[in-house]
């Protein structure tokens, strides 16, 4: 084994081949869910998954799934075929996926298991509500929907007490559609549990404040998984103990995730599934390591507002104010604290045609970036699922300018 | 029947509400057919509806990347203009993503003027939903009472109450004439008066269509027969008043229009006994959703059976903005539901304003050919 293997070698992460397995898992758990008479839910990325675990329903993630249908590049086939159903291009290439998907089961895995309920928090955009209205008439099975209002400013006390109020709504339908009382003790554990995962998850994060970092947001994609899946499981905790001992290891011992890390960006918005890979292998040659990013933190944004001692109480604020239910001013500031944080010398920006929410609002955010700590941003125009917008040359040509430019800055 | 005063209106709409200012009006601007206009004008402003420039866009496309609709980019397009500094406040509702951006894009560029978001509930539903509706409408009334700097009482409700319903209920019998005898009120006409009902003077309104009810009205005595060319027209916010004419001369003939600033205007009047805020919130409540709210998973299909049943329309043609994902994601179910009920439909996707060329009068055109 030469040296150049073996530093590869080196730099791979281990926990990778855990999280493979867990997932793999879990997935054969969803899918066989009918025979072993367990229930399925469909949850949003920001739902409330912790009242399922805590009913033994096995939580299914729509946006999980079109993130492997990207990754697998599938999008653009199954975006087609909705299309060809009469949805319009210009929609959410995870919903344009999964729709189609559901009516022929294809994709990477053959489709998600039927839900037995499906379960919608607009905390992240007005799509959700749209797509679940959707699968609740093609699956024809009961929606609850945990409507969060936005903050642009503030989180009102009328807000407060809506969203707390729904929260018994969604234990009343739960034991509905369970048959089976809520068990609040179990609740209690399921909500510690959750805590302790987001904890772990931002500590994973937080090594990266290191230099050289020794993983990348393009890493996170790939660990976000358990955070957004099995969030509130013992599973997930001990998971991220592990890939958490492994980076400060790897802190200790020096292994960066770029060789030679010259500069540190902070990425902003959904990844590109399909291009993760080129787009990390394309940094890395200019010497950037990609330090964090505003996604995979968003399920850990809410901690300051949860009580692990009285988790049901305090998901209604977590819930509802996290990273893209806020104004586009809060979202400048969290950009610039993490900027500040990570020691970011540039912003990436992911100008996202599938997510307005996350999206429209980013030229501001980058004037304010600008303006108060004077990071340069380049802005890439793509999608996250749907391939054909992806236009290869004049992205690779906008990044290599960009990294000239830090390249003179550094050196000016 | 002539609108001479309402076409200058809606011809510049800027100057009209400038002039009002001049007369010391104040002057609220809002974004969508969710704010309550009765607690603007019962703390005594004069409530203009935003429905996007007219002129170039210069300015917006700096902070909007493409894929926003041209109605949000039009609504910023007057604030970083400067041809709303004339506001002497705006309102954005909680509807749709884009729209909830262009409030904060607003709040952080244009300067001058209070700034309230109207955070509603998406659903509509539920008992919780309704309570914090009512809550959302009092802290609003609150709002601008100290940003206007007056205090609203209860007969001040009571009087903008009688006033919008009185425009509610004029409307619906305008929007019954011309069902009656299309050829007393051009399309046109009536898309000019929609967009009229969201600027001018809501007294001048009243007259307006009072004048119009009475010279129009007298011979109420036919019905229209359901007719394969008759059409319904559904979507948002129309600003194509073109899309009337383009219907006729390709040889349809338009019966009624589901726009939310159009036939969804009228829909539900006012409860007037009891307490006015609970009587605006279950007006919301209880008038068919736009695509953004929810109340049931079939309450809009329903809704459009219904009304092109009652209607006699032979077919519906929706007209959608460009990037407007709620309507476009209701759109294939509603258009199988319709199908289901023998009615076909067709999907103009449109921007305003809309683009030169024949593409949609083709549409149109052979779309209207299949009806025969």
């Amino acid at each position: 084994m030469n040296a150049r293997t073996d530093e590869k070698e080196r730099k791979k992460i281990k926990a990778v081949k855990k999280m493979k397995e867990i997932m793999t898992f879990y997935y054969i758990d969803a899918k066989t869910a009918s025979e072993t008479g367990k229930k399925v839910a469909w949850i949003t990325s920001g739902g409330p998954v912790e009242p399922l675990i805590a009913m033994d329903v096995i939580p299914v993630y729509p946006e999980n799934h079109g993130a492997m249908i990207g990754a697998a590049k599938m999008g653009v086939e199954l975006c087609e075929k909705a299309e060809a159903m009469g949805y319009s291009g210009d929609l959410c290439s995870y919903a344009r996926s999964d729709i189609a998907c559901a009516t022929v089961n294809g994709g990477p895995i053959g489709g998600l298991p039927r839900p037995d309920m499906l379960v919608c928090c607009n905390n992240i955009c007005g799509t959700v509500l749209k797509w679940y209205e959707i699968q609740a008439r093609y699956f024809n099975c009961p929606l609850f929907i945990l409507d969060t209002p936005f903050c642009h400013t503030s989180f009102s006390a009328e807000a407060k007490r809506y969203v707390r109020r729904q929260i018994d709504e969604y234990i009343t339908f739960l034991e509905d559609v369970c048959k089976k009382p809520f068990d609040r003790d179990r609740m209690a554990e399921v909500g510690r549990l959750s805590i302790e995962g987001q904890r772990l998850w931002q500590a994973v994060l937080d090594t990266t404040i290191n230099r050289p970092a020794p993983m990348t947001a393009f890493d996170a994609f790939f660990h976000l998984a358990l955070i957004v899946t099995l969030r509130g499981t013992q599973q997930a905790v001990d998971y991220y103990r592990l890939l958490l001992d492994e980076m400060n290891e790897r802190v200790r011992e020096g292994v960066g995730a770029v060789d030679e890390e010259k500069y540190r960006l902070l990425w902003d918005n959904l990844p590109i599934w399909y291009r993760t890979k080129w787009l990390s292998d394309k940094f890395a040659a200019h010497g950037a390591c990609l330090v964090a990013d505003t996604y995979t933190s968003a399920w850990c944004s809410s901690l300051k507002y949860m009580n692990e001692d009285d988790f049901l109480e305090s998901m209604a604020e977590g819930y509802t104010r996290i990273y893209l239910n806020i104004g586009v001013d809060e979202m400048a500031r969290t950009v610039i604290a993490m900027i500040d944080k990570y020691g970011a010398d540039g912003l990436v920006m992911h100008s996202n045609r599938s997510c307005k929410p996350y999206s429209l609002g980013q030229y501001d955010i980058r004037s304010i970036v600008e303006r108060e700590r004077g990071v340069p941003t380049l802005i890439i125009e793509a999608d996250m699922c749907d391939e054909r917008n992806f236009a290869e040359a004049q992205i690779e040509g906008r990044i290599d300018a960009f990294m000239e430019m830090m390249a003179a800055k550094g050196s000016a | 029947m002539k609108f001479d005063r309402l076409k200058e209106i809606v011809e510049d709409p800027w100057g009209t509400l400038g002039e009002m200012k001049e007369r010391g009006k104040k002057v609220v601007g809002y974004a969508c057919s969710y704010v309550p206009e009765e607690l603007i004008i019962a703390a005594g402003a004069h409530p203009a509806r935003l429905t996007g420039t007219r002129e170039g866009i210069r300015l917006a496309d700096g902070h909007l990347q493409s894929y926003c609709c041209s109605l949000v980019r039009g609504i910023l397009e007057d604030g970083l203009s400067g041809r709303g500094a004339v506001l002497d406040g705006v309102v954005f509702p909680h509807t749709c993503d884009s729209i909830q951006r262009l409030s904060d894009i607003w709040r952080l560029n244009v300067k001058g003027g209070f700034h309230l978001d109207l955070v509603l509930p998406v659903k509509l539903d539920t008992d919780s939903a309704r309570d914090y509706l009512v809550d959302v409408l009092k802290r609003f009334l609150s709002d601008l009472e100290r940003a206007l700097g007056v205090e609203v009482s209860e007969a001040d409700l009571r009087a903008s109450c009688l006033l919008t319903n009185e425009i509610r209920r004029l409307l619906h019998e305008l929007y019954m004439i011309r069902w009656r005898r299309p050829e007393l009120l051009a399309g046109a006409d009536l898309h000019l008066l929609n967009r009229a009902v969201g600027i001018a003077d809501r007294n001048l309104i009243v007259e307006t269509l009072r004048e119009a009810v009475a010279d129009l009205g007298a011979d109420g005595a036919r019905e229209t027969t359901k007719g394969n060319k008759n059409i319904l027209l559904a979507g948002g916010m129309c600003s194509t008043p073109d899309i009337f004419n383009l219907v006729a001369e390709a040889g349809g003939r338009v019966v009624w229009d589901d726009f939310c600033n159009g036939g969804r205007m009228f829909l539900e009047p006012l409860r007037l006994d009891g307490d006015p805020i609970a009587a605006v919130a279950d007006r919301f409540l209880s008038r068919v959703v736009c695509p953004c709210k929810h109340r049931g998973l079939t309450d809009r299909a329903n809704h459009l059976k219904a009304l092109a049943t009652e209607r006699g329309a032979g077919a519906v043609v929706f007209v959608h903005l460009k990037y407007c994902d709620p309507h476009a994601f209701d759109f294939p179910y509603l258009k199988a539901e319709l199908e289901k009920t023998g009615i076909p439909s067709l999907l103009l996707e449109v921007e305003d304003p809309l683009p030169p060329g024949a593409q949609i009068r083709t549409r149109l055109e052979a779309f209207l050919e299949m009806l025969d």
